[in-house]
């Protein structure tokens, strides 16, 4: 066996980058490296270990045989929505089924319709940027209100490469509404490494939402990098639920870039067996009059692992700030562990902040008050988990997905929970 | 229908249940009084299933079932209700969502269908008036932010909804005011029948003026020291329990 050295992941993953690629990318990968538990960002989540560890070759995952059906078969039950199909991470366009009044198109590697800073310099952001191949550039135009969701399918086989890197720049004009529904369904229970970035950039008063469902296999990792530019009286929230994969990391930053923005953040974590999710945000407050909301829930059982930083920057002109954020977690078993950390830096003075995190147990008093009541236990925990994590779901606005959500959610905490 | 022989409990290694014996019969009313911490709540509990209190001797048999064999849900499925000295307050779960599935996983163990949402609603009608009880409650999450009283009289509302064989009342009358316990007392009179059987647990001998006692015991120090007729609760209330402490402490010594 050959064991894999720093340089030697570098140049691997370095490997599936494109002919033309973007150079600046591959400067950040080669000064930054790939993070390791000693970058302060993944102390906690050692997803390159886990990589060197779990993928042998680092090919770019190659388009595979895929049917409308298999599409159809992807998509949410009653979701009527738009469908942008990605396999194994390159944009179809002769799979989706894109709608009236917005504009997708394909971009190869090495181009950017416009680029949101990084604050990190995170690498696998970096790779993203150097290694995609057909991203796609989505524009609404002014005063377009999409009328249905926009589902972005990512359909995954590992067995064609385990590298896959999807890449979106969506851009918003002004007074535009729109919702996208992310999601990679896995073809086979195979391990690959999803290196996905998603740039959102809104003009004045749009109001964009963004969710996600991570219910990939169980061998899956992933890094996701969420970045948005909100610009002056727009709304955008994002919703995250991660239930199944091996490692996933998940940033999502948020910056208000003009006054009377509103920015949230909800996440729901219900993991099991090994699997570990890390989910780091960060809202750049930097102009007055604007709010940001963030909750994140968990819970955790068996060995798994959650991880939560929640940033908050008040920059020094953003004063009349509200910035609330809250992580709760409940551990059902002694092994499950996880971190959370929030990081708030106030350079205003006229600002309310507020934050808090909570771990705990299931309340086993009032499971008994519920099985005293002829309540089978498991269903009794459900009905408790349940009420303590639904109201993050309660967030989502389309109302197909949001039961798709609640029905995923239950069945979870109704069986090995 | 209830019979407890020997009966020692202990939690985190301490004694409580010191070798309780009760028979309890069909039709019957029991009252259980006693000075604080000794151990009619822990008796309550320990029938009702709860995991923290371990059975170290003795045995319970339940309508000629072994009822320590059971899991709490099946002890409420096999009739055993006990209506909570501090009912717990459960934030994001509806009062209603909560009495359906227990109402309906109830019915399921005793084969019978379960309730339609006309059905259950009729149900909920019909038993909310026996103890007066606002609608307006049930739409809240359960017992949360209910008054003192609200939350008892909750207790007997859902003790209505499951018909229990076996009622064990954890001081429902305390902190009642003089309404209240005449509703609460109403409430639990209207369930009673020659086939069911009721253990009522209080400090308050003005209880058992509404619901009358077939037998009064007296538990201290984890076993019953004394049992008698509703006449030993006015002993009881005019002399306290100092006498029945000495008594009882001279016969261990
Ligand atoms: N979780 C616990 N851990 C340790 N001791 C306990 C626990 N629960 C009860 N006890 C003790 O057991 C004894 C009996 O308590 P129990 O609640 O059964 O008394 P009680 O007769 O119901 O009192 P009261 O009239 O105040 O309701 C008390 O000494 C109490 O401190
Ligand atoms: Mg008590």
């Amino acid at each position: 066996m050959t064991t894999i050295t720093k340089d030697n992941i570098i140049d691997s993953l370095l490997s599936s980058v494109q002919p033309n690629g973007n150079s600046e990318a591959v400067q950040i990968i080669r000064d930054n490296g790939f993070p390791t538990n000693k970058h302060e960002e993944y102390k906690f989540t050692n997803i390159t270990k886990r990589i060197e560890n779990k993928i042998q070759a680092f090919q770019q995952a190659k388009p595979f045989y895929l049917t409308e059906e298999d599409v159809t078969n992807a998509i949410i039950k009653n979701l009527d929505a738009d469908v942008l199909v990605f396999n194994n991470g390159q944009f179809s366009s002769e799979l989706s089924r894109i709608g009236e009044g917005y504009s997708v198109s394909t971009i190869g590697s090495g181009e950017s319709p416009f680029t949101i800073k990084d604050l990190y310099g995170d690498s696998y952001l970096a790779l993203n940027n150097a290694s995609f191949e057909n991203g796609i550039y989505i524009q609404i135009p002014k005063n377009k209100v999409l009328d249905k969701p926009v589902l972005i399918l990512n359909l995954v086989k590992a067995n064609e490469g385990q590298l896959i890197t999807p890449k979106i720049w969506i851009d918003c004009a002004e007074n535009t509404e729109a919702v996208f529904i992310d999601q990679a369904v896995s073809q086979d229970e195979e391990t690959y490494f999803l290196n996905g970035s998603v740039e959102i950039r809104t003009a004045a008063n749009s109001h964009i939402h963004y969710y996600r469902v991570q219910i990939q296999n169980s061998e899956a990792l992933e890094v996701n990098n969420l970045l948005t530019d909100i610009h002056r009286d727009s709304t955008f929230t994002s919703f995250l639920l991660s239930l199944e994969g091996d490692m996933i990391r998940n940033n999502v930053t948020l910056n208000l870039l003009d006054t009377g923005c509103e920015g949230n953040m909800y996440g729901l974590y219900l993991l099991g067996g090994k699997t570990h999710v890390d989910n780091h945000t960060n809202v750049d407050h930097t102009k007055p009059h604007c709010e940001s909301n963030e909750l994140y829930k968990g819970v955790l059982t068996d060995k798994s692992r959650g991880v939560f930083n929640g940033k908050i920057f008040v920059r020094e002109d953003a004063q009349k700030t509200n910035a609330f954020q809250q992580n709760n977690n409940i551990l059902l078993s002694d092994e499950a562990t996880i971190n959370t950390k929030p990081q708030l830096e106030i350079w205003a003075d006229d600002v309310k902040c507020s934050h808090g995190c909570t771990t705990g147990q299931l309340d086993e008093e009032a499971l008994f008050y519920l099985q005293a009541r002829g309540i089978d236990k498991d269903q009794g925990k459900a009905l408790l988990l349940y009420a303590f994590a639904g109201d993050v779901i309660e967030h989502v606005k389309i109302e197909a997905f949001k039961e798709y959500c609640i029905d995923l959610v239950q069945k979870k905490l109704g069986t090995n929970f | 229908m209830l019979s407890i022989k020997n009966l020692h409990a202990s939690i985190e290694g301490t004694p409580i249940l010191k070798g309780i014996n009760l028979e309890v019969k069909a039709g019957e009313v029991h009252a259980i009084m006693g000075p604080n911490g000794s151990g009619k709540s822990t008796l309550a509990s320990v029938l009702a299933g709860r995991e923290e209190y371990e059975v170290t001797q003795g045995e319970v048999t339940f309508k000629s079932k072994d009822l320590l064999d059971l899991s709490p849900e099946d002890r409420a499925r096999e009739g055993v209700f006990l209506a909570f000295q501090y009912p717990v307050e459960i934030p994001g779960v509806s009062s209603t969502n909560f009495l359906r599935t227990a109402v309906n996983q109830v019915r399921e163990y005793r084969g019978q269908d379960p309730l339609d949402a006309v059905k259950f609603l009729t149900l909920i009608k019909e038993k909310m008036k026996l103890v007066e009880i606002d609608q307006k409650l049930l739409s809240r999450s359960l017992n949360e932010g209910f008054s003192g009283g609200e939350k008892k009289r909750n207790e007997i509302f859902q003790m209505a909804m499951l018909e229990p064989t076996l009622s064990i009342l954890d001081e429902t009358d305390s902190g009642l005011d003089i309404d209240a316990l005449r509703i609460v007392s109403n409430g639990v009179n209207q369930l009673k029948s020659d086939d069911k059987a009721t253990i009522v647990v209080t400090h308050y001998q003005r209880l058992l003026d509404y619901i009358i006692p077939d037998f009064v015991h007296v538990l201290y120090n984890g076993k019953i020291v004394k049992s008698g007729t509703k006449e030993l609760a006015l002993e009881l209330e005019e002399k306290g329990y100092d006498w029945i402490k000495e008594e009882a402490d001279k016969a261990t010594v």
